[in-house]
């Protein structure tokens, strides 16, 4: 069903502002959130949900760490790579960790140019933004490939706690999941934008609705929250 | 209050809604199988969920068999009997309950009782479903891999749940955790809808304080179990992994037959936070949907609005957001801090005050109402009456000197059989018979449902009263056989026969209910469109079975809140919410 029109919000935006708007919308008749959309509703709610998920991975991790009677491995010695004879601790992840906040850059810059109706600049930029996640997950990709390398398993590592591992893969493949879900759906909509889909109002496939720009930025919501996740991810598992 | 019409709606005329962009089914396979109707998709989970809800109801039998003739019944060993305890409470909590309250009623009322065509994104709503009958069938096929289903307990605390010698943990439990992770993915994708449909997509003059409570109800809980399930979903990943992969985070060292196991260090109180973070919300997940039908059931049929609706919003909502700081209550016996105890024992006595006041209302509504005891209002008493029994003796679990001995036996059992099993159960069927009418245009046999209510009613006391007393002298909770144990005299074992007898005669009566539902189907008395007489807007569909897209060519216009009966000076003794105000009806008019 085609979302309805409000007629006479504008006026009553203007009167009402600040937490009294925040009521008068509250309690007015059809949309909670007047300006939101449908499908951006629910990816923030969906996004919320989420969290929860993060965050009861991010606390098991946390107690597990914390519980432990045996050393925790070092994380800046673990993740540390020679390169040309310099011995750099968490560069790999530190430069993962720029490529993914750039690909939030490219993301916002996407959105814009989205509104805007630029339909090739919109496409590029959103593949741009791919091309970064894609990098982000050959990175994770090459990082696991030298752990397990040097003996780290899910159940067992060279250098102590055996939870180390475990939460090392579980906690960074589901955010490399995310992000390889991220990368798949942002090549899809960037094709369904250079095709002018979104022009033509040409309906879904699966859905046979008609979609419009909104669900750049609707991908581009769920793209910052994966960037988001990482920075607790860097800041508790690889700088604690 | 909440009925006059407010300034900003006065006179406008209703919201054309030029085109509808549903999804216009084009064969019988996607109008009736794989359908993207929210009504059509409330009926699949509805008898999705009562099928496996009647296996649940037959392993109930065999358990009550069990411990009210031991010994008799040679083909259940104990091994058996933790299998049947573990199917049995997770089918009801999880795939009856949840499924059929938020799946069921929830897609077939939230677009009719909010004035919207569908749900706003039928696709997902129709892939949840899906995702659930996918999960039901990896549930259903623990039964038949080798080792059988798990035999862990509905709670699955590791380490024994994974641990050689559990039963079932060859397989099963693989396939629980499995069939878990699917079925919260697949309800993800239903409550995202369920919630947006709520806040966005209501109809013109349908403000969030004219919403019936049933919505209220369904909305609440949804957004618990959007942020609840999370919990379990991460606590069955990361067992799957100690189990598949042998990762310790939740299995301490141990020694099993005398080796030294292969875990190390993980920590099996952990799984009981995260358990429990989702396992408490979930008790009131089944709870606030109840809530909110039985009172709209109660003001319908007793013909008075609702008492105090905001504070019943509030309490709603209140408890909601109270239900995810108590869940430690659950662990007093697991080796906590006293001072938690302290706190969660105080947040579970506060909860009690939202819940004591809702109880309050349901009577002040009931209270010189004009009652009729149809089946529905039978069953929204006794929802009363089996709610309080069981929120009383949660005061006495809630606190933890009180606990600590009672923890584990049968009052544990009897307490919460009343406060999320008996009582749910009755507003669902409440609920059926008060609903089947819109659903199928036909009304329920009515001596056939009082049979069924009585018995039901009756028989559900007989089962869970004794149960306390059982537990007051010491009866432990999952045990195939208590044996000749000194402290449990022998009147106790004639008294759980006679429970056993008053369970089978239960579920027998189950059928009456199922064969009501199957011949009125066809042989019922016709409904009409409206034959309570209520107000809210699922009863003023054009159309009964409500079509596809359930208005005609204007949505409805909402001029009132939901509970106008017996309104002094109307016609009728009620007004639907879609009737306009007299001051704006032409004179003659409308009746
Ligand atoms: C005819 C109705 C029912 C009967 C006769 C029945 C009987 C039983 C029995 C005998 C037990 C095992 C007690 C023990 O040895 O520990 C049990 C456990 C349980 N039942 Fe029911 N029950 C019924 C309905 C329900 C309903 C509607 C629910 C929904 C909430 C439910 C939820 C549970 C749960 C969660 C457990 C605990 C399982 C465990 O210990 O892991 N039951 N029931
Ligand atoms: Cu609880």
């Amino acid at each position: 069903m085609t979302e309805t029109v409000l007629t006479n919000i504008e006026k009553r935006r203007t009167t009402t502002v600040g937490w009294q708007g925040i009521v008068a919308d509250w309690s007015s008749d059809q949309r909670a959130f007047k300006n939101v959309s449908w499908g951006k509703a629910m990816m923030w709610i969906f996004l919320l949900s989420d969290t929860f998920i993060f965050g009861c991975f991010l606390l098991s991790y946390m107690t597990a760490r914390m519980s432990t009677a045996v050393p925790w491995p070092n994380p800046s010695e673990v993740f540390a790579l020679t390169i040309a004879g310099q011995h750099i601790p968490l560069i790999l992840i530190a430069i993962m960790t720029f490529v993914l906040i750039s690909s939030s850059g490219t993301m916002a810059m996407a959105v814009n140019f989205g509104y805007r109706h630029d339909r090739r600049k919109t496409a590029i930029l959103m593949l741009v933004t791919a091309a970064f996640g894609a990098t982000f997950v050959g990175m994770q990709a090459f990082e696991w490939t030298k752990l397990i390398m040097e003996g780290v398993r899910p159940w067992e590592n060279p250098w102590g706690a055996e939870q180390f591992g475990s939460c090392f893969f579980m906690i960074t493949g589901f955010h490399g999941t995310h992000v390889t879900i991220g990368v798949i759906f942002l090549i899809i909509i960037a094709r369904k934008v250079w095709r002018g889909d979104f022009e033509t109002e040409r309906r879904g496939f699966f859905t046979s609705r008609k979609g419009n720009y909104e669900i750049v930025e609707i991908t581009g919501l769920y793209w910052h929250f994966v960037d988001l996740v990482w920075v607790f991810i860097f800041a508790f598992f690889y700088l604690w | 209050m909440v009925d006059v019409p407010s300034d900003v709606l006065a006179g406008i005329p209703p919201a054309e809604v030029g085109e509808v962009d549903l999804y216009h089914p084009r064969s019988w396979w996607t109008r009736y199988v794989f359908s993207q109707d929210a009504k059509i998709i409330a009926v699949q989970y509805a008898m999705t969920a009562m099928a496996i809800g009647m296996v649940a109801l037959v392993l109930s039998w065999l358990m009550r068999l069990q411990l009210g003739f031991p010994g008799t019944f040679s083909f259940i060993d104990p091994s058996q009997y933790l299998q049947f305890i573990t199917m049995h409470g997770m089918i009801m909590v999880i795939y009856l309950l949840t499924a059929l309250f938020l799946g069921g009623f929830g897609n077939y009322l939230i677009p009719l009782m909010v004035g919207a065509r569908d749900m706003v994104f039928p696709y997902a709503n129709m892939l949840s479903y899906w995702i659930y009958l996918l999960a039901v069938l990896v549930l259903v096929a623990t039964f038949f891999v080798p080792g059988g289903p798990t035999g862990a307990g509905w709670t699955l605390y590791p380490p024994q749940a994974i641990l050689s010698g559990s039963p079932g943990q060859e397989a099963g439990i693989i396939m629980m955790l499995v069939s878990l992770i699917l079925f919260i993915i697949g309800f993800t994708m239903g409550g995202l809808n369920y919630v947006v449909t709520v806040l966005q997509g209501r109809t013109r003059g349908m403000t969030l304080m004219r919403l019936p409570l049933t919505v209220w109800g369904i909305f609440t809980a949804t957004v618990m179990a959007l942020l609840a399930f999370p919990a379990l979903f991460v606590a069955s990943v990361m067992m799957l992994f100690d189990r598949l992969l042998g990762t310790s985070f939740f299995m301490p060292t141990l020694v099993e037959m005398g080796q030294l196991g292969k875990y190390g260090g993980g920590s099996p109180l952990l799984f009981q936070h995260l358990f429990w973070f989702f396992g408490h919300p979930e008790v009131y997940i089944v709870a606030l949907p109840a809530f909110g039908i039985v009172s709209d059931l109660i003001s319908t049929h007793a013909r008075k609005n609702i008492f105090g609706y905001r504070m019943m919003v509030w309490a709603i909502v209140g408890i909601g957001a109270m239900s995810f700081v108590v869940w430690a209550h659950h662990m007093y016996v697991s080796g906590m801090n006293p001072k938690f105890g302290f706190f969660f024992a105080t947040t579970t006595l506060i909860i009690a005050i939202p819940t004591a006041i809702k109880v309050y209302n349901w009577i002040l509504t009931l209270w010189r109402g004009d009652i009729h005891l149809t089946v529905p209002m039978l069953f929204a008493l006794a929802f009363i009456i089996t709610f309080v029994n069981g929120g009383l003796t949660g005061l006495f679990l809630g606190n933890v000197v009180v606990d600590v001995p009672l923890s584990d036996t049968m009052f544990v059992v009897a307490h919460f059989h009343m406060v999320m099993g008996v009582a749910p159960i009755m507003v669902v069927f409440g609920a059926i018979y008060h609903w089947y009418p819109k659903v199928t245009g036909r009304m329920l046999n009515e001596t056939l449902g009082r049979f069924h209510f009585w018995v039901t009613f009756l028989g559900a006391y007989a089962i869970f009263f004794p149960m306390h007393y059982l537990g007051l002298l010491g009866v432990p909770r999952r045990y195939h056989d208590i044996g000749g144990t000194a402290f449990v005299p022998a009147s106790a074992h004639d008294l759980n026969a006679f429970m056993s007898i008053a369970a089978l005669i239960v579920g027998f009566a189950q059928l009456v209910f199922v064969f009501n539902m199957i011949r009125s189907l066809s042989k019922g008395e016709d409904a009409g469109g409206n034959p309570w007489n209520a107000t809210t807007l699922e009863w003023q569909t054009p159309q009964t079975p409500p079509a596809h897209g359930n208005w005609g060519k204007e949505l409805p216009v909402v001029y009132r809140w939901a509970y106008d009966y017996s309104v002094p000076g109307a016609a009728r003794d009620f007004i639907p919410q879609n009737e306009p105000p007299a001051s704006l009806t032409p004179k003659g008019a409308h009746p």
